[in-house]
C-alpha cells in the first residue's frame, strides 16, 4: 500500500522541552490511523506539525505529495481538521460557518450549497442551521466542527480527540460518521485519542506515543501480541510504565494502575 | 482572492452589526466628549475668539470614534487566536495577505460607519458642514485613519497572547494617540514640546484633514495631511501584515 502520510524523524522542542522526539511513521491511502497517548504526549504538536501550524525543529514529512514546511498551500488543500478545542466564529450561524469555509476552499457555489445540505443533515444540524453557534451545546459545536471539515472532501480527515467531552451516545454516532466517510471515499484518517476503546475499535492501524516518543505502532493485535498481554489497556501499560489518564483518575484508580504496573513489569 | 477578501469583510461586518451592546456602547465615549466639552469649553473658546467650539471639535470625536473602533477590531485578532477560530483560518488554502487585507477592510468598514454615525448624531448638538462637495474627501480621509489604526491593532494584536494588556494599550496608546492629536484644541499657540509631540502623531493629520474637508479649516493643507496620513498608513499595514503573516500559534 502506498503512503499517504509519511513522517520520518520528526522533532520539535518548546523553550528546550522536547515534545515531539523522533518520531516516525508511515500511513497508508484510506487507512484509519490512531494516535494514542496521555494528555501532553505530543498529539497535538504533531498534528499541528502536519497541518502546517507549526513548524518542525528536525525531520521531514510528505503529506499526500507534498511537504508541509515547503509547500504549505499545497498541502492544506489535501486536509480537513478537526481541533480539539473550537475552532467556530461563535457569532456566526451554523450556516455562515460552513458558507465561510466552503469559500475559504474554493468550493463553486452550487456544489457549496448541496454539500452544505448534505453534511448538515448528515449531522442531524440542518433544522438548527440559521442559529447562532454560541447557543449550541458541545455536541453540536463538535458535530458541525466534522461537517465542515468535509465540505471541501479532503483526501485526509485530521481528528485531534474528536469526541473529549461528549457522551457515549454521541461519540458513536460521530464515529458513524467517519467510519462511512472512510469506506465511501476513501478519506484517510488521522485520529488522536486518549481513549482505548476509541482506538482499539476504530483503527486499524495504532502508533502509541508517550513524552514525545512512539513507543509501539501496529494493528490493536500486534500491540497486544508485542506487550503480551490481553487487552490494549494493560498493553499500554506494560509499554510505558503508567496508565493513560493517570492524571484524571482517583486515589483508588491509582493505586489499581500502579498493582497493574508493578504486576506487569514482575512478569 | 476577492472571494476570500469579501467573505472575511463580511464576517467582520456581520460580527459588528450583530453586537448592538457594542455599537451603542462605543457610542457613549464620543457622544460624552461631544456634550461635555462642546458645551463645558465652548463658552471659553467662543470668548477667545476661536470661533464655533462644536464645529471645531465634531471633526475630533469622529477622528477619535474611528480609532477605537477600528484599533478595537484590529485588536479582536487576540480574540481569534484564543477563541479558537484563527486556526480555521490559517490552515485554509489561502495566503494570509489575503486574510489580512479581507479583516482590515471589514475593520475599517466598521470604523467608518461609526465614525458617521458621529458624524450624524453631532447635528443634534449643532454642528453643521460648511462644504458637501468636498464630504468625499472627508470619507476618504475617515478610511485612511481607519485603515491605519486597523493595521496598527492587527500589528500588536498577532504579537499578543490576551488581552491582559489592553489596558496598557488603552492608557499608554489610545488616549495620548488622542488627547495629542489637535481633536480636542488648536495646536497653534501651545508649547513647543506638544507642538513637536502632536506632528509626530499621525492621527493630527488625520483631523486637521477632515476639518480641512468638512470645514474648510486647516493647519497643515489638505494635500499635506493627505500625503502624511497615507505613508504612514503603508508603513504601519506593511508592518501588520508582517507580524501577522509570521504568527504560529
Amino acid at each position: 500500500m502506498k503512503s499517504i502520510i509519511s513522517v520520518k524523524n520528526l522533532t520539535k522542542k518548546f523553550n528546550g522541552l522536547t515534545a515531539v522526539d523522533n518520531v516516525s511513521f508511515e500511513i497508508g491511502r484510506g487507512e484509519i490511523f490512531a494516535f494514542l497517548g496521555p494528555n501532553g504526549a505530543g498529539k497535538t504538536t504533531t498534528i499541528k506539525i502536519l497541518t502546517t501550524l507549526l513548524l518542525p525543529d528536525a525531520g521531514k514529512i510528505v503529506l499526500n505529495g507534498a511537504d508541509p514546511v515547503t509547500s504549505p498551500d499545497a498541502v492544506r488543500n489535501s486536509f480537513g481538521i478537526v481541533f480539539q478545542d473550537s475552532s467556530l466564529d461563535d457569532e456566526l450561524t451554523a450556516y455562515e460557518n460552513m458558507e465561510f469555509h466552503g469559500v475559504l476552499y474554493k468550493v463553486p457555489k452550487e456544489k457549496r450549497q448541496k454539500r452544505i445540505r448534505t453534511l448538515l443533515d448528515l449531522v442531524d444540524l440542518w433544522n438548527e442551521r440559521d442559529k447562532l453557534v454560541k447557543t449550541f451545546s458541545g455536541g453540536m459545536k463538535r458535530r458541525l466542527e466534522i461537517a465542515r471539515g468535509l465540505l471541501h472532501h479532503p483526501k485526509i480527515f485530521f481528528l485531534d480527540e474528536p469526541t473529549l467531552g461528549l457522551d457515549p451516545q454521541t461519540r458513536n454516532h460521530i464515529w458513524e460518521y467517519i467510519k462511512d466517510l472512510n469506506k465511501n471515499h476513501q478519506t484517510t484518517i488521522f485520529f488522536t485519542t486518549h481513549y482505548m476503546d476509541e482506538a482499539e475499535r476504530n483503527a486499524k492501524c495504532i502508533a502509541i506515543i508517550d513524552h514525545g516518543r512512539i513507543v509501539a505502532q501496529g494493528t490493536p493485535n500486534q500491540i497486544k501480541r508485542k506487550a503480551k498481554k490481553q487487552n490494549l489497556e494493560d498493553a499500554f501499560i506494560a509499554l510505558t510504565g503508567h496508565a493513560i489518564r493517570q492524571e484524571q483518575t482517583n486515589n483508588t484508580d491509582n493505586m489499581k494502575a500502579r498493582i497493574r504496573v508493578w504486576r506487569g513489569r514482575r512478569r | 482572492m476577492i472571494s476570500v477578501i469579501y467573505i472575511m469583510w463580511l464576517r467582520q461586518i456581520k460580527r459588528y452589526f450583530r453586537s448592538k451592546a457594542r455599537i451603542v456602547g462605543s457610542l457613549g465615549q464620543p457622544l460624552l466628549f461631544l456634550l461635555v466639552f462642546g458645551f463645558g469649553m465652548g463658552p471659553t473658546f467662543e470668548q477667545a475668539g476661536q470661533g464655533n467650539y462644536i464645529q471645531f471639535l465634531t471633526p475630533g470625536i469622529i477622528a477619535m470614534s474611528i480609532l477605537f473602533t477600528a484599533m478595537f477590531s484590529g485588536i479582536e485578532i487576540v480574540f481569534d487566536k484564543q477563541f479558537g477560530f484563527l486556526k480555521e483560518t490559517l490552515v485554509a488554502p489561502v495566503s494570509r495577505l489575503e486574510i489580512m487585507i479581507g479583516r482590515t477592510l471589514g475593520g475599517a468598514t466598521t470604523a467608518v460607519f461609526q465614525g458617521l454615525t458621529v458624524l450624524v448624531l453631532s447635528y443634534a448638538v449643532g454642528f453643521r458642514l460648511t462644504n458637501f462637495f468636498t464630504f468625499p474627501l472627508a470619507l476618504l480621509f475617515m478610511f485612511i485613519i481607519a485603515f491605519l489604526f486597523t493595521g496598527l491593532g492587527t500589528a500588536i494584536g498577532s504579537k499578543l497572547e490576551d488581552m491582559h494588556a489592553f489596558q496598557l494599550i488603552m492608557n499608554f496608546l489610545l488616549m495620548p494617540l488622542f488627547f495629542l492629536s489637535g481633536a480636542l484644541f488648536p495646536l497653534t499657540g501651545v508649547p513647543k514640546v506638544l507642538s513637536v509631540v502632536a506632528r509626530l502623531n499621525p492621527l493630527t493629520y488625520g483631523v486637521d484633514g477632515l476639518r480641512a474637508s468638512l470645514l474648510g479649516v486647516t493647519q497643515f493643507s489638505l494635500a499635506n495631511d493627505f500625503i502624511i496620513l497615507a505613508s504612514v498608513t503603508a508603513v504601519i499595514l506593511a508592518i501588520g501584515n508582517r507580524f501577522f503573516s509570521k504568527m504560529q500559534i
